[in-house]
């Protein structure tokens, strides 16, 4: 009963104090707003990138050319096989006949050629078309495909493949990294201000050790006020984050320059930003807030 | 053991200033002392180690057979619920209102409000202020404010009080009316007061104990004592 007593009045005093220290409490919140919004952005930014980068990597697709003179037997022997090898992900097989349909349909030039081989004089090979769970594996799928009998040959695109992964390992790096120093400047930039507004109290502090407060009684208003602070300077930018990014992906139609870049879906990403920053706000109003009192309490 | 005593006692600041050297001092429940000697002379010192601000170099402090210059820092807020402090400079909380500023040190022990309610009205009931318990600090006169501080200083009913100069900065009348306060709390609680002051007036009205200090050593200890003019020269 007395612990829960105390817990009310401290957060009844927390609020008390945001309002009588009313010009403080709003430096700390609009700084908190500032740098969270810029987190905010980072955020978003990298979550695209990061889609994207998958989404391309994973419409990679793998070639798998089979001997033309396989039997069926054998195909099926290979398909077996290629079942088996953990990193691929779907398997479509197209049949020489299939194949040799296709092209003549598409040109009658074509057409006149291919309608004069039957059956067994079918020179076209049937292919596997294949997508990989791990585009970083591919290399090493690729070499065991290739090892499996009457395969003749796998192809990726393998140079251009190998650019590719290296370049987009970098971007998102560095977005996880400019993530990183944004919520550290964050964290920085908020302790400060909280400081600042609770060294104008020390006094305060002063007197409730005086009166008989025990250190833990004199913490907990504190705590909670960093919270409310740091919960508060959140809303606006959780607000951006939601409002903003829909209505960002609303205007630009879902893509940027081209059907080819695909804008990452609000829906699936606004929320976990959103409690990324309450988070955020919250925890490091609380910790910076709890720091700046400690340094009072020793009188 | 009396309920104050000070043995031996040392204390020397950082930068080299004896403000106690080999104190000793007992006092027992229910007595009023008045504290005297010249500025910097030791007395504010002497007080703060009985409410435990600052730690003697050497010797024991016991009050109410605790010995407090082995209290831990996190542990002085035990000692602080026993005894009242008023200070020359009141030090009550500007944002709270007179009734919140008396309220305040219940209220973090995890009283009840009903409980807290009644103690606090009592409080300023006997300093005379309770149609005043709405307004805030600054809207009182100095001698209103100093006895919000006492109120906050009886309030949880304390066996001590320590006043560091009570009326350093208010005019003769309201010193006096203060005293009559103070000695009223003395005499019909039987509160142990311990006052640090520089007023002649004051100490050679009310003929209680007197303890000269200067330069860091108790020179003097008199029952029914005056404030002897030479108290107020150093050596």
């Amino acid at each position: 009963m007395k612990l829960i007593r105390i817990f009310n009045r401290s957060i009844r005093d927390s609020f008390k104090s945001i309002f009588r220290n009313f010009s403080l409490s709003v430096a700390s919140i609009s700084c908190t707003v500032i740098t969270l919004i810029l987190v905010s952005l980072a955020i978003l930014a990298t979550e695209n990138v990061t889609n994207m980068t998958e989404k391309i990597e994973h419409d990679l697709t793998m070639v798998v050319f089979v001997d033309s003179k396989a039997s069926t037997e054998e195909l099926k022997n290979i398909e077996n096989e290629l079942k088996a090898i953990n990193n691929i992900d779907t398997i479509t097989f197209r049949s020489k006949d299939e194949i040799k349909n296709n092209m003549s349909s598409e040109n009658e030039a074509f057409k006149n050629i291919m309608d004069s081989w039957n059956e067994d004089e079918n020179p076209l090979q049937s292919t596997y078309i294949l997508k990989v769970k791990n585009i970083k594996e591919i290399k090493e799928t690729a070499a065991t495909i290739k090892n499996i009998d009457k395969v003749t040959l796998v192809k990726y695109g393998e140079t251009m493949v190998d650019k590719m992964i290296n370049t987009f390992d970098i971007i998102k790096k560095c977005c996880w990294v400019i993530v990183l120093a944004l919520v550290l400047v964050t964290i920085f930039l908020i302790t400060n201000t909280i400081k600042i507004t609770i060294f104008s109290r020390r006094n305060e502090i002063g007197i409730m050790r005086l009166v008989g407060t025990s250190n833990s009684v004199i913490k907990l208003p504190y705590l909670f006020e960093g919270l409310l602070l740091g919960a508060f300077g959140s809303l606006i930018p959780i607000l951006i984050t939601i409002f903003g990014y829909t209505y960002f992906y609303e205007a630009m139609g879902g893509v940027i320059f081209s059907n080819l870049v695909e804008l990452t879906k609000p829906s699936s990403i606004i929320f976990t930003t959103s409690l990324a920053l309450f988070i955020i706000g919250a925890v490091v109003g609380m910790f910076a807030s709890l720091r700046a009192v400690r340094k009072y309490l020793k009188i | 053991m009396e309920f104050i005593e000070i043995k031996n006692c040392y204390k020397i600041y950082k930068n080299g200033v004896t403000a106690l050297a080999d104190g000793n001092l007992t006092i027992s429940k229910g007595e009023f002392v008045f504290l005297i000697g010249p500025t910097a002379s030791g007395k504010s010192t002497l007080l703060k180690l009985l409410y435990r601000e600052e730690k003697p170099n050497k010797g024991e402090v016991h009050v109410g057979n605790i010995d407090i210059s082995k209290l831990r820092n996190s542990k002085v807020y035990k000692l602080r619920r026993k005894i009242g402090i008023v200070f020359q400079d009141f030090k009550l909380l500007p944002k709270l209102t007179v009734y919140e500023n008396v309220a305040y040190p219940l209220e973090s022990y995890g009283m009840r409000s009903k409980e807290i309610k009644d103690f606090v009205l009592k409080a300023l009931e006997r300093v005379g202020l309770k149609d005043k318990y709405r307004s805030y600090p600054h809207e009182l006169s100095g001698g209103e404010q100093q006895r919000v501080c006492i109120a906050r200083a009886i309030v949880n009913e304390p066996k001590l009080i320590i006043c560091d100069e009570p009326t350093g900065n208010l005019d003769p009348d309201t010193s006096k009316e203060i005293m009559d306060v103070l000695v009223k709390i003395n005499e019909e609680l039987g509160t142990t007061i311990v006052m640090a002051t520089h007023d002649k007036e004051i100490v050679n009205r009310l003929k209680k104990r007197v303890i000269t200090i200067k330069n860091g050593v108790i020179v003097s200890d008199k029952k029914k004592g005056k404030y002897d003019n030479e108290a107020d020269k150093n050596i």
